[in-house]
């Protein structure tokens, strides 16, 4: 155990130890840079390092998400922040002598803006990162996640300091109250409002539980807060603890983040080695502890009672909640339950104030938000941005468009609860309230673009067969109304639609809202609800005309090879997995219709732009 | 299969023996297994005395568990709506043509499992496929061909 004033000595020491000048190698381990090879380039730096002897002299660091993930692997060489993407281990050998030790760019390597061409070479003049406000997402890019030392040394745990040192439960609630910071996970809720209904509830026992089971498909941000930077969350974590009464905690994080486990794991029994968690935490007198569940995989165990069931070994079914969580939740004591991203928020707003939060952001959302801007968008990855910034600045401005010529269709927030937001609707500053008016929700951040080859019947399609295989089966509206739904989205998608079928939906989408159990069948139709008010030509295209304007529905699309561009190549033949492609070498290929899967392997195969879909 | 009594024991002692460790202790007993076999379960609940109707009632619940085992190889294919948009259905089809199994099936041979999954948080590089928990960004139809001939580590 230590107390407050060894901590803050521990600090400066760690602070006065390290030479800010010092060479220093640092690798992006995020998921997305794993996917594209930095282990490896890890493993090459480190032993191009021992060999030449240079060990002591640089730094190597691995560190968690850095957002940019298109470009990975990502390697920053300090001094300087110098930005070098798409690393292989080949490039290490270079980078050490030219870069590190001569001061030298490599210019291959440096970032190229896609429309101006021009070379970027520091991080910060990246228009991806230029227009972010990276609060919670920034440490990541300078911490190694399994160094207590690394986010100590950036004023890690300062905030909990404070709030041992000269706060009291009930103003650390209040503190939060005024920053105005709301849920991140989907609901949007008041954290300090939550906080005081759980503090004031009745009983000695209660829990402070961290929603880390990130279930919206195409949403990433929690996986890398807690992979990046764990003690951030643990530090918001022992705050909620202390600010609601609570000894215990949990954690519950998707079992198909093993990364994620393993950080935030590592992270915990450190904490409890400097006497940041366990008895009389820093001397204060609070005692707290946190334990790792890892989720079974269940999309529903997103929602509080249904999380709260599958911590107690249980299925994971919602229950009504005329009893909130907050007085009867796990074990049916008092708990409180955050997310992620959320919680990473709170030694922020504790260490620089209240005031300071509630001056980012718009009137009813404050602070920022980490999107993770994915689908039909050049520069993919982790964007954070104040609360308020348009979906045009974050498409446009920081994703860098459309790729490959394509026009933008929509873009899809808030997942399977969410809705689409047509282009007409760009200059929407994105907030809480704007995005419900526009009837799509905030969610847990998720921003997936589309193009015009994306069919808006096949989305509405794609998040009910999601819902209705991830519906836990408890309540008959939500069970039954997503089959039926699901049923005659199939029958519109495969050709034998039906104009009265568009009413059948909003009925069968009004009856899921009104009727459903909880937040999974509630907004359930809200996909659906979105596509049919901004892209009905598109349900009538498919109904009335049995087209698919995107040619995404496979049975209302055929291929064909355009003769006079085919070049006889053979590739698509080749490809071809039911062989309906026939032809002579160098002369125009045919595909036969009747037997054509429709797989769309030739389509991809085509250097030549020969194949035909409508 | 029988299954090594001790073994399971010296599992469920690493956890709290009671009602609330019931999922962790499931799936450690999935990843010694790759599946849940009946006697495991059997055992389970007689040391947390916890009936068997609850016990499958977890089982089959949860996406993390099998009843049946996998095989030597675990192909999942994500079908996040970023891979969704990308094309994840083509590269997941094609899978299950080059293997003659459907998505949740086992090759004959017991080499391959085929699996979807909701989304592995890999977004940015959709579409995304994992094989023996190693992700592949922007796979295409062919280019998911490639990871078959992986032998695992």
């Amino acid at each position: 155990m230590i107390s407050i004033k060894e901590l803050e000595s521990l600090r400066r020491e760690i602070i006065a130890g390290r030479d800010t000048n010092k060479p220093r190698i640092t690798v992006c381990g995020g998921t997305g840079c794993h996917a594209s090879g930095c282990v490896d380039v890890a493993d090459a730096f480190k032993s191009a390092l021992k060999s030449n002897g240079s060990e002591d002299s640089v730094d190597l660091i691995v560190t968690g998400c850095h957002g940019f993930c298109e470009r990975g692997p990502i390697v920053l060489v300090h001094p300087g922040e110098i930005f070098y993407q798409k690393v292989t281990p080949q490039d290490v050998d270079e980078i050490i002598t030219e870069t590190v030790g001569k001061g030298k760019l490599i210019d291959r390597l440096l970032y190229r803006d896609p429309v101006t061409n021009e070379v970027k070479p520091l991080e910060s003049d990246i228009p991806f990162y230029k227009k972010q406000m990276r609060l919670v997402m920034g440490n990541n890019t300078s911490i190694d996640p399994t160094n207590l030392m690394d986010y100590i040394a950036v004023d890690g745990y300062v905030a909990l300091e404070k709030v041992l040192s000269d706060m009291t439960p009930e103003k650390t609630v209040d503190e939060i109250k005024k920053s105005g910071l709301r849920g991140r996970g989907g609901g949007g809720f008041l954290t300090g409002r939550k906080w005081e209904s759980t503090r004031n509830a009745a009983g000695d026992t209660k829990y402070i539980i961290c929603n880390a089971d990130e279930g919206d498909p195409g949403a990433y941000m929690d996986r890398s807060i807690l992979e990046g930077n764990p003690h951030s969350v643990l530090e918001g974590m022992i705050i909620g603890a202390y600010a609601i009464g609570a000894n215990e905690g949990y954690i519950y994080v998707r079992n198909e983040y093993p990364l994620a486990v393993a950080n935030i794991t590592t992270a915990i029994s450190q904490a409890r080695e400097h006497g940041l968690l366990g008895n009389d935490i820093l001397g204060s007198g609070l005692n707290f502890d946190v334990k790792v569940t890892r989720g079974g995989g269940a999309f529903v165990c997103g929602e509080s009672t249904a999380l709260m069931a599958s911590l107690e070994g249980k299925p994971g079914e919602p229950r009504a909640k005329y009893i909130h969580t907050s007085e009867k939740g796990l074990w049916d004591k008092p708990s409180n339950l955050n997310n992620v991203e959320t919680l990473a928020n709170v030694p922020l707003i504790m260490k620089n104030g209240a005031d300071w939060y509630s001056g980012i952001g718009t009137g009813s959302s404050k602070g920022t938000k980490v999107f993770s801007l994915v689908g039909k968008i050049n520069n993919t990855g982790l964007v954070e941005v104040p609360m308020g910034m348009t979906l045009k600045e974050i498409i446009y401005d920081i994703g860098g468009g459309i790729p490959n010529g394509k026009t933008f269709k929509a873009v899809q927030t808030g997942g399977p609860s969410g809705g689409c937001i047509p282009e007409s609707m760009l200059d929407l500053p994105v907030d809480y309230e704007r995005l419900a008016e526009a009837g799509s929700m905030m969610g847990s951040g998720g921003m997936i673009v589309m193009d015009e080859d994306t069919c808006m019947v096949d989305m509405a399609k794609y998040f009910v067969d999601f819902l209705q295989e991830e519906s836990c089966g408890k309540c008959v509206p939500c069970r039954e109304g997503l089959k039926r739904m699901g049923e005659v989205l199939t029958d519109i998608t495969e050709g034998r639609g039906r104009i009265e079928h568009l009413a059948l939906i909003k009925d069968l989408a009004e009856m899921l809202r009104d009727a459903s159990l909880c937040g999974l069948g509630q907004t359930a139709a809200n996909p659906v609800m979105a596509t049919l008010k901004y892209f009905e030509d598109e349900y009538t295209a498919h109904i009335r005309d049995g087209k698919c304007p995107a040619g995404v529905c496979r049975e209302l699309i055929m291929y064909s090879i355009d003769s006079d561009k085919c070049t006889g190549c053979g590739i698509c033949l080749k490809n071809c997995p039911s062989s309906v492609i026939t032809g002579e070498k160098k002369q125009p290929h045919v595909i036969d219709n009747e037997n054509c899967i429709k797989c769309g392997i030739c389509y991809d195969v085509c250097k030549f732009d020969a194949v035909i879909k409508r | 299969m029988t299954v090594d009594e001790s073994k399971l024991d010296s599992i469920i002692d690493k956890h709290d023996v009671e009602e609330g460790s019931l999922i962790p202790i499931l799936q450690d007993i999935q990843t010694e297994y790759s599946y849940l076999p009946k006697e495991a379960l059997e055992h389970v609940s007689q040391r947390l005395n916890i009936p068997m109707v609850q016990i499958f009632g977890v089982a089959t619940f949860f996406k993390a568990f099998s009843l049946k085992p996998k095989g030597k190889n675990q192909i999942h294919v994500c079908m996040g709506t970023a891979c969704h948009v990308r094309g994840a259905k083509n590269v997941l089809e094609n899978l299950e043509r080059e293997l003659g199994i459907k998505a949740g099936d086992t090759t004959d041979d017991g080499e391959y499992t085929l699996e979807t999954v909701n989304c592995v948080g890999a977004c940015a590089l959709g579409p995304v496929v994992v094989n023996n928990e190693k992700h592949h960004g922007q796979m295409t139809p062919i280019k998911v061909e490639s990871l078959l001939s992986t032998k695992p580590v």
